[in-house]
């Protein structure tokens, strides 16, 4: 029988972040590893900053955003653009541990590799 | 003795009356409510410092206990100039005449009713900043109107202010740092409790303000999403479901929240409009009351023999206010001497 897709339509993913249904298991193990975190405001000094940012689209100040509402699906391949450099936490007026945070981030994805929790 | 009627008994009508008094003159405070004390008294804590709002209350009354002839329940309609004295007469038929007038008749709270969307009136656990205030006194605990704590709470910013749709431009000041207050107090109370505050910009322009915003998010990890309410609904549960744009993430958001509460923004009160008019003041695209020069000459009406006092003339905070009031003083003396 012939799909609809097959006539070149598709059903297109929602952008709207479901906050009631996003796990926020991630935000929470990271936020007992590293309470700075609460401390940033989004300012995006970070990620202006950010030698890693000259050659991709990474951005700190994002990353935080989408750990934070739950949205874990591109998280694995963000963080992996990370140089570690540490240039973002000399920057941050906040005094956000960023590299540890990026660190824990990268290591609680690590951790859940065999779930399917994040 | 000269004699000076203050119009209005919030907290900057009794500085300026007080020290009035303490200059020598005759003042009369007329109020239109049965207790003095105006926004002030319906409040349960002040930023920054989360002292209680009675302390401060009293502190000012008992100043004003020296001294100042108290009218109460007297709501003034009209000042009419007669011959370098003032006559005010009031809807109860009371009249006083006066050498000075000063105008401490404040503001009222934005009518969040008027933002349908956002269903104050209409959910069941929508309230005001005002709402929470009286919840925190009442001392029966944060609920929700099914009596449950609320598991999640939402703040959100410039409702009636900064927005073209309510008729008001202007920013009322005051509201930013009043949502992180009210949200460090619900944390307080509620520790397992997430709370969420939505902002376009917050305003933390006062001293000590941008430390308890930051202690608001390091100590109590309140959430601020910076995107502004474009709607309300109402499930089930009577959970209160909100569509925002998360506007650092670029994405649409939607969550559920069990409370939530509308910073209900400043706007002119009726009665500093209506004097407004009788007196022929310019009238300001804020509606509030213009001074004859914002920054030299702060409590000028340009009316001669009559002076503003405190948030008739624009929001103000508390301090502000009281500062604004005792400068006021200062105007009438300078007047009738």
């Amino acid at each position: 029988m012939a799909t609809i897709r097959q006539f070149g339509y598709q059903v297109s993913k929602d952008r709207q972040i479901d906050y009631d249904n996003n796990s926020r298991n991630l935000i929470r193990k990271v936020l007992e590893k590293e309470p700075s975190l609460n401390n940033c405001i989004s300012c995006g000094t970070c990620a202006a900053t950010c030698s890693a940012a000259l050659y991709t689209d990474f951005s700190l100040r994002r990353l935080i955003l989408l750990v934070r509402r739950g949205e874990t699906e591109s998280l694995k391949k963000e963080t992996a653009k990370c140089m570690l450099c540490g240039k973002c936490q000399l920057v941050c007026p906040r005094g956000v541990s960023t590299r540890h945070l990026i660190l824990q981030i990268r290591y609680q994805l690590q951790e859940s590799g065999q779930k399917t929790e994040f | 003795m000269k004699h000076v009627v203050v119009v209005g008994g919030g907290v900057a009508g009794l500085e300026t009356a007080s020290i009035l008094v303490s200059m020598g003159y005759q003042v009369t405070l007329v109020e239109k409510e049965d207790v003095p004390g105006g926004h002030v008294k319906r409040w349960h804590a002040l930023f920054p410092d989360v002292r209680p709002a009675a302390e401060v209350l009293a502190a000012i009354l008992e100043k004003s206990e020296k001294g100042i002839r108290m009218q109460y329940n007297t709501e003034i309609t009209s000042i009419q100039h007669r011959s370098n004295r003032y006559a005010l007469v009031a809807s109860n038929g009371w009249q006083v005449e006066a050498d000075a007038v000063v105008l401490a008749t404040g503001f009222e709270l934005f009518d969040a009713r008027k933002k349908e969307e956002y269903g104050y009136g209409i959910y069941d656990n929508v309230i005001t900043s005002a709402d929470l205030e009286d919840m925190f006194i009442a001392g029966k605990g944060i609920h929700t109107l099914q009596d449950k704590a609320p598991q999640r709470v939402g703040f959100v910013h410039c409702v009636g202010s900064r927005d073209e749709k309510a008729g008001n431009l202007y920013c009322s000041k005051v509201c930013c740092i009043t949502a992180v207050k009210q949200a460090i107090e619900v944390k307080q109370q509620l520790p397992q409790t997430e709370i969420f505050c939505f902002y376009m910009d917050l305003r933390m322009f006062g001293r000590h303000y941008e430390e308890l915003y930051k202690e608001a998010q390091e100590k109590y990890a309140i959430q601020f999403i910076r995107g502004r309410l474009s709607e309300a609904s109402e499930d089930k549960e009577h959970r209160v479901v909100l569509k925002v744009e998360d506007t650092l993430l670029n994405k649409p958001l939607k969550i559920a929240v069990d409370l939530l509460v509308l910073m209900s923004g400043m706007v002119a009160s009726k009665q500093t409009q209506a004097f407004r008019d009788e007196l022929g003041m310019t009238k300001d695209e804020d509606n509030f009351l213009k001074p004859v020069d914002g920054i030299l000459h702060s409590n000028l009406s340009g009316v001669e023999g009559v002076f503003f006092s405190g948030t008739c003339s624009g929001p103000k905070n508390v301090a502000d206010s009281l500062a604004d009031a005792r400068s006021a003083a200062l105007a009438v003396d300078k007047y009738l001497k």
